[in-house]
């Protein structure tokens, strides 16, 4: 256990200088630079024009749609890690029980195409 | 040793206050950010646990798609966040209630699990100790074989939950121009242009 911990020390390390390093570059903005904001400085900028509308509107569900495909191929390529590494152990068995978990998620996956919820249109 | 105990207390303290902010801060994109800082810090808390596999899949899953799905979603309601948190003392009561039960079901699972002494032979395998075997090996050399049923079941519920979102939210669009590669390859010069001869002086 410790000698595993050992070797994530350097990401805390890393960790902790990001965060300092961070902290240190935000506040001394704040107390070195001289600060005079008006209205035309803290405005939006847009390429000069001013904000056409705000940016709070609402999304296209579609993006909806991409966003939950993708978790679901995430988490079938999530599967495949553990899978991968121990094939070995598993034998036969271990084998065609993920070709058999592909498989249910190869059905959606035609499903999706065909529906063509794949395109953007 | 020492620093194990003061990052377990570090990443404790920002999850907990983090998840105190989710449900606290006003603005709901703000809400979202701070649930990803929870899950980067419960993250770190796997780790410690020696659950390498798991920091990294709430890393991948959570944080990378996950958090980006209920940012969609915040962005997609359009509601008026200031006048939904008005009732919001309506709703505490049957909230707390819910969380309530949440707990009593939690001690009476973890009071089971302390007091019935036959529960370690029923445990699968033992964790095996993290020197001889990693995380994802021993992970990955029980969920494919011994729990094979939960593991095509997990299939199913995606599979579930895809043709679900598909049936939601996906529908046809009129007057979409869209490529279609095979009719475009198809397509044939004699089809499409036609040689006319014109007489001059004249228009067709």
């Amino acid at each position: 256990m410790d000698a595993l911990l050992l070797e994530y020390l350097p990401i805390l390390v890393f960790l902790g200088i990001a965060g300092a390093l961070t902290g240190v570059i935000v506040l001394s903005s704040f107390i070195v630079a001289r600060q005079h904001p008006n209205v035309a400085k803290t405005s939006a900028y847009e390429c000069g024009f001013d904000a056409f509308e705000d940016a709070r509107h609402k999304f296209d569900v579609r993006f909806y749609l991409v966003a939950i495909l993708f978790i679901i191929f995430d988490l079938e390529v999530a599967f495949l890690f553990p899978w991968a590494i121990t094939l070995g152990k598993i034998g036969v068995f271990g084998f065609w029980s993920m070709m058999i978990f592909l498989a249910i998620l190869t059905i959606g996956f035609i499903y999706e195409w065909k529906k063509g919820a794949l395109e953007w249109e | 040793m020492i620093i194990q105990a003061l990052a377990f207390y570090l990443f404790a303290a920002v999850t907990v206050a983090s998840a105190v902010a989710v449900i606290s801060v006003r603005n709901p994109v703000h809400s979202v950010l701070f649930l990803i800082l929870a899950f980067f810090n419960s993250a770190g808390l796997f780790i410690l646990l020696g659950a390498e596999f798991l920091a990294m899949i709430l890393v991948v899953v959570y944080v990378g798609a996950v958090a980006v799905l209920f940012m969609f979603v915040v962005m997609m309601l359009d509601i008026n966040f200031v006048e939904l948190r008005q009732g919001f003392l309506q709703y505490l009561p049957i909230g707390a209630l819910i969380g309530l039960i949440l707990l009593v079901e939690i001690l009476v699972m973890v009071g089971g699990w302390a007091l019935s002494p036959e529960i370690a032979s029923a445990v699968a395998a033992p964790t095996p100790a993290p020197e001889t075997v990693t995380n994802t090996h021993a992970l990955g050399e029980l969920i494919y074989t011994r729990y094979v049923y939960l593991f095509q079941a997990a299939g199913i519920i995606l599979l579930v939950a895809m043709i679900g979102a598909i049936v939601l939210t996906h529908r046809r669009r009129d007057g979409v121009r869209r490529q279609k590669v095979s009719e475009q390859i198809a397509r044939r010069a004699e089809e499409s242009a036609t040689v006319r001869q014109v007489e001059s002086g004249k228009g067709i």
